[in-house]
């Protein structure tokens, strides 16, 4: 198996994510320009334009490159297993320099920014291991600006459902135009404090318009995209009536004491792509 | 209303401008972020390597890339404004800034600091980076970097019709961002 030629299949992954949006978030954003008008259309022309440019272009269609996040489903029988970490590590440093990516890790203490976008725990990848021998691989580079307004609540469980809208509707007032709307949200509800982030973070994944399988919770998702953009906030907090392109919502089972729920937001650059790996080391980036 | 100006901008122009217009720019701009203002603040203007006053301050962390000895804009949109709340008031102060660009709002006290200094925030669509980009015509030097890091540093743009910009708060005390705000009190009955 041929690392290198692997390692340039994840590079590519990087820069595709970088560059490209998929097209479930054009859409919704095509469908935004058709409803809105004057400055609130203006923003999503402006956005819809830099997609288009950035593509044409191949350059990153946000100067935040964000944090390199990765979902992988690694098949438990892909030869060699032990070296994907390593290989996705080097595929971050060296996709800094030829996409390229903003320096984007930065030392907490010291406040020194590390060259490669790479460091302890960073890129971010989160694993889960299926039957077979093939590796998914998600790419979500996380911009700063939208992470800066995902929350965390461990609501009494018995303010219900109803207590969690509220808190989804209160947060996304206080961050107005900051997360750079028309957002997606990802809720991660129940779990710990920390699975319901990642609950809200793995979310994201999902395509935009496309409703939970449960009707009970697609119904909360449509319930929530509507009452959000009666808000008035609009693309880029100018006033609008697009203030999300979507809500998705995962869940798991909840402690009899605990309501945990976990809002990520997403900038309209909801960037992802996504690749796979096969056991004879061909890739495809889908 | 679309207006076309000269960076920096006069008084007859700022007064022209008001909440919900649209601007486009010419001329030379400096990017600043939270650390970059962090240490600005901590000198005395004559110790700045540039003219504040003959520029506009662009809350931007841009994507570089240097070829050969040169440095090229690969992605340059604005970075989220409010981080630097609380920098302002004395930056716009002690610098003698006309024009601010970023993007998302800016606190509402700081509605009086920009009537009082007859200067104007606006607004260019967040994470339009490659577009940004294209309306960069020269990069013309760059501040700070070994310190500061290449998002953080402090880099001169001349930008030729950069934006659209929408006047976000203006020289009168208006703010934008208040007209949705008021939508609000409609929607709380709604949370219940």
């Amino acid at each position: 198996m041929d690392y290198n030629k692997i390692q340039e299949g994840v590079i590519k992954l990087i820069k595709k994510s970088q560059t490209e949006l998929p097209v479930d978030v054009i859409e919704s954003l095509e469908k935004a320009l058709s409803v809105e008008s004057g400055i609130a259309k203006l923003q999503i022309a402006n956005i819809l334009e830099n997609i288009r440019l950035a593509k044409a272009t191949g350059r990153p269609l946000c100067q935040d490159t964000g944090v390199q996040t990765f979902f992988i489903e690694a098949g438990v029988d892909f030869p060699k297993i032990g070296h994907l970490k390593k290989l996705i590590i080097g595929a971050v440093k060296k996709a800094t320099e030829i996409v390229p990516l903003r320096p984007n890790a930065v030392d907490p203490f010291n406040s020194k920014n590390q060259a490669g976008n790479i460091g302890n725990f960073i890129p971010a990848i989160t694993w889960d291991f299926i039957s077979g021998t093939d590796v998914n691989i998600t790419a979500i580079p996380k911009g700063g600006g939208s992470e800066n307004m995902s929350k965390l609540v461990m609501l009494k469980p018995a303010s219900g459902i109803n207590g969690i809208k509220k808190f989804v509707i209160d947060e996304i007032k206080k961050a107005g135009g900051n997360p750079c709307p028309p957002t997606v949200i990802g809720l991660g509800i129940g779990g710990g404090a920390d699975l319901a982030m990642k609950l809200g973070k793995l979310a994201l994944l999902r395509p935009v318009g496309l409703r939970h399988e449960d009707k009970n919770i697609a119904d909360i998702e449509e319930e929530l995209i509507q009452r959000i953009n009666k808000t008035g906030i609009g693309p880029m907090g100018l006033g609008g009536k697009t203030t999300v392109l979507d809500v998705h919502i995962e869940h798991a089972p909840r402690h009899p004491a605990s309501l945990p729920v976990g809002m990520v937001v997403q900038c309209w650059a909801d960037r992802r792509a996504k690749m796979v790996i096969h056991q004879d080391g061909r890739w495809e980036v889908l | 209303m679309d207006y076309h100006f000269d960076i920096p901008l006069n008084n007859q122009d700022i007064k022209q401008l008001r909440i919900g217009d649209v601007v486009y720019v010419s001329g030379v701009l400096f990017t600043a972020r939270d650390e970059s203002h962090r240490l600005m603040l901590k000198k005395d203007p004559g110790e700045i390597p540039f003219d504040t006053k003959k520029m506009g301050l662009y809350h931007c962390g841009p994507l570089m890339k240097r070829i050969n000895d040169e440095w090229q804009v690969v992605s340059a949109g604005p970075t989220t404004s409010s981080r630097m709340d609380i920098f302002e008031e004395e930056f716009i102060k002690k610098f003698g800034i006309r024009l601010v660009i970023g993007k998302g709002s800016m606190d509402d006290s700081l509605t009086s600091v920009f009537k009082k200094n007859n200067c104007v925030f606006t607004v260019y669509t967040g994470g339009a980076g490659a577009l940004a980009a294209d309306k960069i015509v020269k990069v013309k030097d760059v501040y700070f970097l070994k310190e500061l890091g290449m998002s953080e540093a402090i880099w001169i743009f001349e930008v030729k019709n950069f934006g659209p910009l929408v006047v976000a708060m203006d020289s009168y005390g208006q703010s934008i961002f208040k007209s949705w705000e008021m939508l609000f009190k409609g929607e709380n009955c709604a949370c219940k």
